[in-house]
């Protein structure tokens, strides 16, 4: 194919400008000088460095601690990406069939997404308390021994529960638009072809939500990933011993408030190529599967 | 100074001072932790302060918790933007203490400056290893037991527990008349570095860590463990609650009347006058008389101001100034009795005494009482680097042994040597 050539002006270049001077000045700067400083051990207040490899690397990466951190993030990860896709897949499925009131079931189902996660977190916070959470004495009353405080299964299911109630109503809004993108014939004609919705939902429809989908899960993971700190700094903070620790959690502790920058930057870099790796993947190999 | 101009508009039209005295005095930033009631009173001290003379001019901003304001002064420190007084918590002492060059010591700075004049228990704990006073203590607290009277009468008990000899044969008693007999607020501090300071026992090698950065923990020994065995016997027993690591939660058991003891802070007195609903009474911190007949005195906990490196002659002048309002006397006192901190000079401590204060409330006095006590060799203090993060590793294996996850055995062999590597990186970071 002949390859269009259009004469060089530098317009073009001014109105990209903005753009790439947030980038550098927001993401390429600050990310250098964490690589740089992944490499120092230095006092926190700057006055004296040594410059000592991979030794950060080596004395956070390999701690058991940062270990058990990776484990917890992959799993937590892993969960609230899949229940809050799939519940909230469920949800706009089912609003997407209701006739009468539809858009009070929408906006009921859509509220959730104002909430910032420190706050979704607060008010887990005040669900679980021992003296006086309802949620708290509910389990405990229907049986089960609940105690977030020293249970490490059962403080992930708060910090999970948490998570996926904030993250549901965002999928929600894009699934129900995805449903409401396919056009009413395709849906008309499968119909005809099949009685069972059950088959039609997966052969005709999912395919057809495959783009958003996947853009969800990109979106889902990152979140799960980075935002969920805030839900993690108001309720468990770690606890217990750890368990309940993310990795992005744990450079902050060990940064800003334990002022080990070296060791700090050294988890951020690893954690940065961890969400590289990841987009990789997601683009190279889900994404074939995608048909738009 | 750009703020100047802008100060002295604020100062013509509010016609407090003149023009040219806005224009003369020295401006002091003063970065502190404090919000709520405890942050009024700090502004107070500032207007008490400003109100007292017209050469200086302290500003007092409230910055987040003990550790987002050391931050903060860690970041405009490395962009050379630090204020000239910054208040620095006890885990964060060495983190400021060890930097060469990073704060300018209240002894260098203050004229006449005596440490004698400081009460024993918090005489030392901002100092060097040459006992020379580098951070000046400002809010300073104390574990204290705080016991309900009310549950104590429903069970039965005559007095509170001097020693957890005696807390074991209460217990039981307590658990009867409906109550769980003990929580706590702070294990690394109340149960780790104060069980130490109380019975006088090493927490760490070179001098508890004042003399060397190259030190290790001695928390694996047998007292703790022996201690911790009994926390988890009382924890399984009904004895003990445990309501996760934040403060408040435990101290709202004890507020809900849940709990008939807490283990907490002299400085939870003010708070705790206003929010429970029953007579509750103060007494020292219990100790194990299996370890010790004499018990020694506790360190305290809390926060020092540091007057921060790369300000010029005449900002430490007034910075030395307003060192000097806050240990005097009239502050001292106010301070203590609007915030149930201790007075951190003998002499303060002395006219509280004379006002009669502690005759109207005697529990007040428990704290000083307590730091008062004889000291031993190890109850000067501790200067820990990267000690936030020792402290998160002590909670993190405080929550094994609860959960039953690990043996106090286990649980000490791992927090020693985790401690250890983190102490081993900042001794090669700050030598």
């Amino acid at each position: 194919m002949k390859r269009v050539q259009f004469e060089h002006s530098t317009i073009p270049y001014l109105f990209v400008a903005p753009q790439i001077v947030i980038i550098v000045v927001f993401f390429l700067w600050p990310a250098a000088q964490a690589i740089y400083q992944s490499f120092l051990l230095e006092d926190a207040w700057g006055l004296s460095s040594q410059f000592v490899w991979f030794r950060n690397y080596k004395d956070t990466i390999f701690s058991e601690s940062w270990l058990q951190a990776a484990s917890f993030t992959m799993v937590f990860s892993a969960l609230v990406t899949f229940l809050s896709l799939a519940i909230a897949l469920l949800l706009a499925v089912k609003a997407n069939e209701v006739i009468r009131g539809a858009s009070t079931y929408k906006t009921t189902l859509m509220w959730a997404y104002a909430i910032a996660p420190p706050v979704a977190g607060l008010m887990g916070n005040l669900m679980f308390n021992p003296l006086i959470g309802d949620l708290y004495k509910f389990f405990n009353a229907i049986g089960w021994d609940f105690d977030h405080k020293l249970d490490s299964f059962d403080a992930g299911f708060v910090v999970v529960l948490i998570a996926v109630w904030k993250q549901v109503s965002v999928n929600f809004i894009f699934f129900l638009s995805g449903l409401q993108g396919i056009p009413k014939s395709v849906n008309e004609a499968s119909m005809m072809d099949c009685k069972s919705s059950f088959r039609r939902f997966w052969t005709i429809t999912f395919p057809l939500l495959a783009p958003t989908t996947f853009f969800l899960m990109v979106i889902n993971i990152t979140y799960a990933f980075f935002e969920t700190f805030g839900i993690i700094d108001t309720t468990t903070r770690g606890a217990p011993g750890g368990a309940t620790n993310t990795l992005v959690f744990k450079v902050f502790q060990d940064g800003f408030r334990g002022a080990d920058l070296g060791g700090s930057s050294a988890q951020s870099v690893v954690l940065m190529l961890m969400v590289l790796a990841l987009t990789v993947v997601q683009f190279r190999f889900i994404e074939r599967k995608v048909h738009y | 100074m750009r703020f100047k101009p802008l100060l002295a508009a604020l100062a013509l039209s509010s016609g407090l001072l003149t023009s040219t005295q806005a224009f003369s005095a020295t401006e002091i930033q003063w970065w502190h932790a404090h919000a709520g009631n405890l942050g009024e009173v700090v502004n107070k001290i500032a207007e008490n302060y400003n109100a007292s003379q017209s050469d200086v001019v302290v500003v007092p901003t409230y910055k987040g918790g003990y550790e987002d304001t050391m931050t903060a002064g860690i970041a405009a420190f490395r962009a050379k933007q630090q204020p000239h007084i910054i208040q620095i918590f006890d885990a964060g002492a060495a983190t400021i203490i060890n930097a060469k060059g990073a704060t300018v010591p209240v002894a260098d700075l203050m004229t006449d400056f005596n440490i004698e004049d400081y009460i024993p228990g918090v005489r030392y704990f901002y100092a060097d290893s040459d006992d020379k006073m580098i951070g000046l203590p400002f809010n300073s607290s104390t574990p204290l037991l705080y016991y309900n009277k009310a549950a104590f009468e429903k069970a039965g008990i005559a007095a509170p527990p001097k020693t957890w000899e005696e807390f074991e044969t209460i217990a039981p008693k307590l658990k009867e008349a409906g109550y769980i007999a003990l929580a706590q607020s702070h294990s690394p501090w109340i149960f780790s570095e104060n069980f130490h300071s109380r019975h006088n026992l090493q927490m760490a090698t070179g001098n508890n860590g004042y003399d060397s950065t190259d030190v290790k923990l001695l928390y694996n020994n047998d007292h703790m463990k022996m201690h911790w065995s009994k926390v988890k016997e009382w924890l399984d027993a009904g004895f003990y609650g445990f309501y996760g690591r934040a403060w408040g939660d435990n101290q709202d058991a004890f507020v809900q009347q849940e709990v008939a003891m807490w283990l907490g802070s002299s400085g939870s007195f003010g708070g705790l006058t206003k929010s429970a609903e029953f007579e509750f009474g103060t007494t020292f911190l219990p100790y194990w008389e299996s370890i010790t007949k004499e018990p020694t005195g506790t360190f305290i906990g809390g926060a020092a101001l540091f007057a921060m490196a790369g300000h010029d002659d005449d900002e430490y002048k007034a910075i030395a100034d307003f060192f000097g309002y806050v240990t005097s006397n009239d502050n001292q006192v106010f301070w203590h009795k609007e915030t149930g901190y201790v007075p951190i000079t003998q002499a303060a401590y002395d006219s509280a005494k004379k006002e009669g204060y502690y005759d109207s409330t005697p529990d007040a006095e428990i704290g000083i009482l307590q730091l008062s006590l004889p000291g031993g060799e190890w109850t000067k203090g501790y200067r820990l680097g990267y000690y936030v993060q020792i402290r998160d590793v002590m909670y993190k294996h405080y929550d094994d042994i609860f959960s039953g996850t690990a043996t106090v055995d286990e649980a000490f062999a791992a927090m020693e040597k985790e401690s250890n590597e983190l102490l081993v990186r900042f001794n090669d970071t700050y030598k």
